[in-house]
Formats: structure tokens, C-alpha cells, sequence
């Protein structure tokens, strides 16, 4: 039967055709732009539309911008170089920038000690190395890193060295208390000793002895006020602190909502949504009217110090409900799991709990980090000078006066610059820490 | 053979506070509360003090005594000789208004824009990406203050409208005025109003809105029965009755009459003197504050409707096209109701973090609560303490209401499941 074929078929092709081209409407340019941009009435009209914006913004644009008036000394000047080159309307007015660009990073920070700033910007990009990138830098790094939080202050305020090394002395005099009480009462409790100890050190012992070396040894830098801090620098300082020990406490928090004691855990429920409830303007107010009145008489201390003690705390909260959702999102066969390995509640927590959920919970943190540095500008309205509350004085200035948009958008950038590079960083923690569990 | 026995009764000792695990708990919980309640005396004990030796007395009789300045944007009455009380009343008002403008503007921009960004159009995308990364990764409040600037500096002067040739003209027929000192709109007046009534002698309800409401209210219904008795019509014949012009006829007559009953008619701003006069004056600081809030807002939306959306697996999309389905069809009837319980829970901590923004104004001069309680008021009368927790004390309950509201909702809409 099978010979019948050659017979009733006349012709057979016995070899493949060539492959064609693609149309040409189909690949290349044309193709990405058929099938991207016009893919449709609707679609084109969208394009044609959002062309049409680009392009007029772009025309309106870029003549304000590329102004040649980087060298004015005042918004009068800017207007007569306008008249000058005979322009039809308005360019932008540069030299605010170039006049207070200093200030805006600044603000009154004495320009001869600029680079204590520059320094202690320097070593936090230090710092942030094992944290950041902990497979590319060693991880005896995280030492410093560690004591990091001691040399800022000491840098940005100066004063004597022995204030910030007699307050880290804190955590050793912590850890000798906690090894002392642990041979007389189990770890819980040594914990809660330890950190009673490690309180009375610093609210009781710190300010003598650190007077007394200070006295002996004065390694000192010459101190700056803090109203002299602004800008910028004022917005990282209070973000990197209050961004620093809200994860601590945020954990802490976390761990305390989620306890088997009711007292502890309804006590952290009513701290957490308390903050959560008001806005940090609220906060700032009892920062800078109310908590005097909180303390005992006589206390008056910074004004920075009390607004990063409540951004902290403002952080703290929602920080613990990031990672409430890290912890809660961990499958119960791992707590499980520690505990048919007999580990205890902290050794859980320390080796099994906590490294996962906090990897869970990286884009909250990180999204968490970029609010609160955002929302460092709100110190302007209770006074200190950040980079809007210094643009609301230089726009009152009567060189500048009448000023905005090149301001803005100088301290939209920077902020900008901060906030995305932190948001694709998150992102790529994510990936890098992605180990495929889904 | 074991003989089954109770263990030893043991007799309880004082180390087994410490050592034993059923009690430990509650030796644990015992120093909790004793640290916390230490906390509480102590700080307590210093506010008692502090009080004391700058001679105050913690009151909030002040609040009833006359405040003795003016809010400039007010819903209800309000003169300098009202009490604080009042004042703060007004403020509240204000911050709710901010927070419901800007919610409503917030939801319908974000929704737009977070579904353009999944759009098959390239240039799109990439504009309303540039959108949400610019608005999310700068401060609200430089929008606020950068707003508020952009309205002052870069709007016509009242006096820009003066002459025969004038700078600048009414917009839409001459009945909107953009000023720099705010935005003129026309404002409903009644030839033949109903007049007021007073709630509890604290404040006037104007009776025509609600007649208007309740006579809106019953059209609604009644069209609603009528849309009902279609369907009803359509599942027993297959046919659907034409009922569009009989339904907009019932929803547009009877408010069209009434209105013509109650004589209404539009006030139209005009110039007089230096500025403008009649109408509905909405101030800078709302405008400035409302838009920022919501442009800010709408950003993150945005990207709670991306992943909402994003979160639907294709099949369901799938499904639907083989269905045959188009794909605005696919998007109302398929996608949206199921990305909807992925959005809502971090829709209503936007709602929330929008209402708490709102406290901003203070940076613009809005006199909301803010502004009100704790700047005027607090300035005025030197009472930190009670005007601030009070204040905490508001917001705390309407955060807390936004959300248990739109938990109740949350929980209709849950997916219940096996």
C-alpha cells in the first residue's frame, strides 16, 4: 500500500523551505512602536496625546532651565540679565543655588568645620557597608558600624570624646551585669538586670565620669550649638538616628505584640497605636512644648535631641508593625521546628525567627527608612531650620524674595536622589535575599 | 503492671517564680507592670511638679472662655467671641473637609493612574511612572509649601482684572475667578430658601440641602425599583425593558422642580474694590493643601491599584478573554472586583495617612485643628498640656473610626475561605 503514494501523489517536496523574514511591520522600530504605541484608536490617540505634553513641556522647559544666570546675586539681577539677552519670558534664576546651596546642606555650620559633616557623612557610608553589601565588605566592619552611632554626635556637635565612649562603656557594663546575673537567675531575668544596670549607668554615672576623664585627658573638638544645624545635614542626622534605634525597638515592640503575656502584649498595642493614631506633627509638639513638662524639674535639653527621642519613637511604631507582618507571615512549622529543637523563646527568636522575618520584612523597613526621612522636613514647623524651613527663610530674604521654583526643586532633587536610590536598593535586597522558597 | 498516679502534690516554693515555667509568666508580667506604672508615677510626678512651680493648674475650663481671634475658612458660624471650645469645633470641620476632598481626589486620580501604568501603551507607562516616583520620594510637605507658593506668586492680583483692558479674565463664561488671594467659584443662593435649623443651638443646618438630599435620597430609590423590576422582567422573559429615559426622568425631575420651587439660582463673584466679592471663596491654603494631599496620595494609590491588579493571576484575565470577553469588560467584571480585597486594606492606611496629613496646614496658614487647638488656642491661653492632648486625643479617634469603618467594609468584602 505504501508504494500507492509515489504513484497517486505527482509531486513531493523533499526539502524545507528557506525561513522568512518576520514582516516588517512586525519586528524592529516599527514593530515595538506598532504594538507599544499604536496598537489601537484609543492607544494612538493616548500617544499622540502624551507626545503632544512632552513635547510642549519639554518647549516650555528647557529654555527656563539652560538660563545664564548662575552668577546673579539677587532675583533683580536674574530680571536684568533677562532684559539683557531680550528673552520673551522668564528663565530660571540659578544663583539662589550657587549663593545658598552651602546653607541648604548646612545651614549655619560653621564653614571652616565643614568636614566634620563631610566626615561623618563619609564614615556612614562606612558603616552602612556591612549592612548594605554584607557579602562584598568583611564583616569585622560591623564593629564599627556598631559604635557608628557613638562617633556621629561627637563629630556633628563636638565637645569632648569621653561623653560618647563613656555612654558606649554602657553596653560592655550591660553585658558584665547580664553575665554576673546569669549565674544566679535564668536569662530573662539577667536580660532585665542588665538593662536596669545599663540605665542607672547612663542616667546616674555617665555625666560624672566622663566630667572626670574629660578633666585628666580633654580630647575635645570645639563644640557647635545646635541651632547652628540645619539643612540637609539636619534632615540625615535625625533620619539616621531615628532610623538606627527604631529597629531595635520596632523588634522589640513586634515581639512584645505578639507575646503569650497579656499585660505586655496589651501594653505595646496601646503604645503602637497610639503613635500610628496621631500625626508626627502632634509628636513634634510635645517634643518641643511638652516634654520639659514630662521631665523631672530643671531638665531643658536640646531641642534635637527631643525631636529625634519622638521621631524615634514615631519610627519605633510603625517599624514594629512591619515587622509584626514579617513575623506573622513565617509558617508555623518554624516555630515549631525551634522548639522541637529545644531551643528557648531568645535563642528562637535570635537563630531561627528573626533572620527570616526580617528578611520578609525588608520592603516595609525600607519604605518605613524613606517616610521617616521624608517626614524629617516637619521639623521646620516647629522651628529648626531643615531645608524647607531654610527656603521659607531665604524666600523671605529680600534678594531672593519672590523665589520658588528653583528652590524647590534643588531640595527635590537631593531628596529625591536619597529616597529612590533608597527604594531601588530595597529592591534589590529583595532579589538578592530571595533563596526561591515560593 | 503501672499503677497510674497523680505526681506528688509539690508544695509551692518562692524559686519557682523564677525557675519554673508556669509561673514565670506571671513574674514576668508582675515586673512589666511594676516598670510601666513606675514610668507613669514618675513622669506623672514630674508633670504635677512642673505644673506647680510655673503656677498652672490642669483645667480645660479655658475652653469654654471666649477664643478672641478670627478663622478666615469656616463652615459653621463663628465670631472672635466664641469660646475655644468652638474654635476647635471649626478647626476639626476644616480638617475634615481637607481629608474628604482629598480622599475623593486622591482615589480617582490614583485609580487612573495606577491602571494606566499597566497599560499596553509604552509612553503612558513610563509618563504615569515618572508621575508616582516624583510624587513618592518627595516630602508632602514641600508639595504643600511648593503649592501654595506656585498660588501666590504665579496667579493675576485681584487688581489684574480692573479696566477696560484687564491682565487677566474670568474663566468659563466669566463665572470662575483665580485670584492670588484664592479661587472665586459661583455659589448656590435660593430665591425662596427654607431657612435653617439649629442643631442642639451649636450650629445652623440649611433646611434646602436637606430637602434637596431627601428628595435626591427617594429619585434614588425609586429609580433603584425601577432597575430592579427590569431585571425582575429580563430573568423571566429574556427581554429587558427599556427603562434609561424613565429612570433619568425620575432621578432629574423632581430635584429640577424643586430647585425651580425654591427659587435657585447661581451668586457669581464680581470685582468690587480690591477684590472680588460674592460667590464662594475657596482660600489658597485649601487649594494648596488639597491638591498636594491628594496628588501625593494618588501616588501611592497608584501603586496599591498596580498590585491590587497585578495580584489577579493571568488565568483569570485568561479565562475571561476565552469567554469572549472584551477587555474593559474583563477589567469591570473580572479583575476589579477581585483586586479590590487586596486593595482596600492598604487603601484605608492611605485614607488614614492622608487625614493626618492634613495637619499640615499649619504650614500654610489652613486653620484646621492644628492650627486652631493647638497653635492659636495653645499660644493664646499657655495651656500645652491640655491642648495638645487633646488634640492627640481627636485625631486618635478619627483615625480610629476611618478604620474600623473600613474594617467592617473589609470584612463584608472578604473572601471567605474553605
Amino acid at each position: 500500500m505504501s508504494n500507492t503514494h509515489a504513484d497517486t501523489v505527482l509531486f513531493v517536496r523533499d526539502t524545507m523551505l528557506p525561513q522568512e523574514e518576520p514582516p516588517s511591520s512586525t519586528v524592529g522600530p516599527v514593530g515595538w512602536a506598532k504594538t507599544n504605541l499604536f496598537s489601537g484608536w484609543a492607544n494612538t490617540l493616548l500617544t499622540i496625546l502624551s507626545i503632544l505634553f512632552v513635547a510642549f513641556l519639554l518647549q516650555r522647559l528647557l529654555p527656563w532651565f539652560i538660563a545664564p544666570t548662575w552668577h546673579a546675586d539677587s532675583l533683580s539681577e536674574c530680571r536684568e540679565i533677562f532684559v539683557g539677552i531680550a528673552r520673551h519670558h522668564e528663565g530660571a534664576c540659578w544663583g539662589v543655588i550657587r549663593d545658598r546651596w552651602q546653607q541648604l546642606m548646612f545651614g549655619f555650620y560653621p564653614s571652616e568645620l565643614y568636614w566634620r559633616p563631610i566626615l561623618a557623612l563619609l564614615l556612614l557610608l562606612v558603616a552602612l557597608g556591612p549592612v548594605l553589601f554584607a557579602h562584598l565588605v568583611p564583616s569585622r566592619v560591623m564593629i564599627f558600624s556598631v559604635i557608628y552611632p557613638f562617633i556621629l554626635p561627637w563629630l556633628l556637635w563636638g565637645g569632648t570624646v569621653w561623653v560618647s565612649v563613656v555612654t558606649l562603656a554602657g553596653f560592655a557594663v550591660g553585658y558584665g551585669v547580664y553575665k554576673l546575673a546569669l549565674r544566679a537567675v535564668p536569662d530573662g531575668f539577667a536580660v532585665i538586670i542588665a538593662a536596669f544596670g545599663t540605665i542607672i549607668w547612663w542616667l546616674y554615672l555617665t555625666g560624672p565620669i566622663a566630667n572626670g576623664l574629660a578633666s585628666v585627658l580633654p580630647l575635645a573638638l570645639e563644640p557647635v550649638a545646635s541651632r547652628q544645624f540645619g539643612g540637609f545635614m539636619l534632615s540625615v542626622t535625625i533620619g539616621v538616628v531615628a532610623i538606627a534605634c527604631s529597629l531595635p525597638i520596632g523588634i522589640v515592640l513586634a515581639l512584645g505584640r505578639r507575646s503569650d503575656l497579656p499585660l505586655v502584649k496589651w501594653l505595646c498595642v496601646g503604645f503602637i497605636e497610639f503613635i500610628r493614631g496621631v500625626p508626627l506633627i502632634t509628636l513634634l509638639f510635645v517634643a518641643s512644648v511638652l516634654l520639659n513638662i514630662f521631665l523631672p524639674p530643671g531638665t531643658n535639653f536640646d531641642i534635637i535631641l527631643r525631636v529625634m527621642i519622638m521621631t524615634t519613637l514615631f519610627a519605633s511604631a510603625y517599624m514594629a508593625e512591619v515587622i509584626r507582618g514579617g513575623l506573622a507571615a513565617l509558617p508555623k512549622g518554624q516555630y515549631e521546628g525551634a522548639d522541637s529543637l529545644g531551643l528557648d523563646y531568645w535563642q528562637a527568636q535570635r537563630l531561627i525567627i528573626m533572620p527570616q522575618a526580617l528578611k520578609i520584612s525588608i520592603p516595609g523597613i525600607v519604605s518605613t527608612f524613606i517616610g521617616v526621612f521624608k517626614d524629617t522636613t516637619l521639623v521646620s514647623i516647629i522651628g529648626l531650620l531643615d531645608p524647607l524651613g531654610l527656603a521659607t527663610a531665604i524666600r523671605a530674604d529680600t534678594d531672593w524674595n519672590g523665589i520658588y521654583w528653583e528652590l524647590f526643586l534643588f531640595i527635590g532633587v537631593v531628596f529625591f536622589l536619597f529616597c529612590f536610590s533608597m527604594s531601588r536598593y530595597s529592591m534589590y535586597l529583595e532579589r538578592k535575599l530571595q533563596t526561591g522558597h515560593r | 503492671m503501672t499503677t497510674l498516679s497523680d505526681p506528688p502534690a509539690e508544695s509551692f516554693k518562692l524559686s519557682m517564680l523564677v525557675y519554673d515555667t508556669r509561673y514565670r509568666a506571671i513574674t514576668f508580667q508582675i515586673i512589666a507592670l511594676i516598670a510601666f506604672l513606675t514610668l507613669v508615677g514618675w513622669l506623672a510626678n514630674n508633670t504635677i511638679q512642673n505644673l506647680a512651680d510655673l503656677g498652672k493648674e490642669p483645667s480645660f475650663g479655658f475652653m469654654f472662655e471666649p477664643a478672641g481671634y478670627d478663622i478666615n475658612q469656616r463652615l459653621i458660624d463663628y465670631s472672635s467671641q466664641s469660646s475655644h471650645l468652638r474654635a476647635a469645633f471649626v478647626g476639626l470641620l476644616n480638617t475634615l473637609l481637607v481629608a474628604v476632598l482629598g480622599c475623593i481626589t486622591a482615589t480617582i486620580v490614583g485609580v487612573i493612574v495606577g491602571v494606566l501604568r499597566l497599560s499596553g501603551n509604552w509612553l503612558i507607562a513610563r509618563l504615569m511612572t515618572v508621575y508616582v516616583e516624583m510624587f513618592r520620594n518627595v516630602p508632602v510637605l514641600m508639595w504643600i509649601v511648593l503649592c501654595m507658593a506656585i498660588l501666590i506668586e504665579s496667579l493675576p492680583a485681584p487688581s489684574a482684572f480692573r479696566g477696560d483692558d484687564p491682565a487677566s479674565t474670568m474663566k468659563l463664561f466669566d463665572s470662575v475667578a483665580i485670584t492670588n488671594r484664592g479661587v472665586y467659584v459661583p455659589e448656590p443662593l435660593f430665591a425662596r430658601g427654607l431657612g435653617d435649623i439649629s442643631v442642639f443651638g451649636a450650629f445652623d443646618i440649611s433646611l434646602d440641602l436637606i430637602a434637596i438630599l431627601l428628595v435626591l435620597g427617594g429619585s434614588i430609590f425609586v429609580s433603584r425599583r425601577i432597575g430592579k423590576k427590569a431585571d425582575a422582567t429580563q430573568e423571566a422573559t429574556g427581554i429587558r425593558p427599556r427603562t434609561w429615559h424613565i429612570r433619568t426622568g425620575v432621578l432629574l425631575l423632581p430635584v429640577i422642580v424643586l430647585l425651580g420651587l425654591l427659587g435657585f439660582h447661581f451668586g457669581y463673584p464680581e470685582l468690587k474694590g480690591f477684590n472680588f466679592a460674592g460667590g464662594t471663596h475657596m482660600r489658597n491654603s485649601l487649594i494648596a493643601l488639597w491638591l498636594a494631599l491628594s496628588l501625593y496620595t494618588a501616588a501611592f494609590i497608584a501603586e496599591i491599584v498596580r498590585a491590587g491588579i497585578l495580584a489577579i493571576s493571568s488565568g483569570q484575565s485568561e479565562a475571561a478573554a476565552a469567554l469572549g470577553l472584551r477587555s474593559n469588560r474583563i477589567m469591570s467584571l473580572v479583575i476589579l472586583p477581585q483586586a479590590l480585597r487586596v486593595i482596600i486594606p492598604p487603601l484605608i492606611s492611605q485614607y488614614l495617612n492622608l487625614t493626618k496629613n492634613s495637619s499640615l496646614a499649619i504650614a500654610v496658614g489652613y486653620m484646621d485643628i492644628t492650627g486652631t487647638l493647638m497653635g492659636i488656642t495653645l499660644n493664646q491661653t499657655g495651656r500645652e498640656l491640655e491642648t495638645v492632648l487633646l488634640g492627640m486625643l481627636v485625631y486618635l479617634a478619627i483615625s480610629l473610626s476611618i478604620s474600623s469603618v473600613m474594617n467592617l467594609y473589609n470584612n463584608r468584602v472578604k473572601l471567605v475561605e474553605r
